[in-house]
């Protein structure tokens, strides 16, 4: 019962990272884009959980965190490139 | 039913959850009008899934596998706390980059203090 709900699972969060790589191909503006590629880094963090639920192995842990990780800092230096027209700035001397 | 049998058909619901949350999330992101909307949609209900699917994963390992894993425990918390975190930038920085709202808004209250704000440029 419990491997066929993760069975579903992990299809119908497949089925929402493809609606959102749909918004990523036809979203007007910039945003739109970098709002539904961080979406698809939350759904790939779930992904992996249920695919490390259904091995039953504790071996992909650390690549949650560091999708986690990897999505924010992306998203991050996205929207500072887009307000700024820069990700670093320069010190002002 | 054992208590194994018991929680694992708890967790197999808790993920199911988490997963329809993610379908409805995607689904917002498709239909809903212009770029704050769907921030709204893909934030929160794609951070309430994956707490969800994270949950499930730290009781599933904790209560049929005896191992409490830290791990799961750290990205719940930094998922939970950067999730919101990109939203708001994200939006921000289409506000302050001209993307226009949906036509049938009514309120706009950044409109006009836009460079009062925006000491940077």
């Amino acid at each position: 019962m419990m491997n066929i709900l993760l069975h579903i699972s992990a299809v119908i969060i497949a089925v929402s990272i493809l609606i959102a790589l749909y918004r990523v191909a036809k979203g007007p503006s910039m945003p739109d884009r970098v709002i539904a590629l961080d979406m698809i880094g939350i759904n790939l963090i779930s992904l992996v959980a249920v695919v490390s639920l259904i091995l039953e192995t504790t071996a992909f842990f650390e690549v949650m965190l560091l999708l986690g990780i990897l999505a924010f800092i992306g998203t991050v230096a996205f929207s500072k490139f887009i307000e700024k027209g820069v990700v670093i700035e320069r010190k002002r001397d | 039913m054992s208590v194994n049998e018991i929680s694992g058909l708890i967790v197999g619901v808790i993920v199911f959850l988490g997963s329809v949350l993610s379908l409805i999330s995607a689904i917002g992101l498709v239909r809903l009008p212009d770029i704050y909307t769907r921030s709204h949609a893909a934030t929160k209900s794609a951070t309430l899934s994956v707490l969800c699917i994270l949950f499930g994963l730290f009781l599933f390992f904790t209560v049929i596998k005896g191992y409490v894993s830290a791990r799961i425990l750290l990205g719940i918390v930094f998922v939970f706390i950067t999730a919101p975190v990109g939203g708001h930038l994200i939006s921000r920085a289409a506000y302050h980059s001209g993307v226009s709202l949906w036509e049938s808004s009514i309120q706009d209250e950044l409109n006009g203090k836009k460079d009062k704000h925006h000491t940077s440029s």
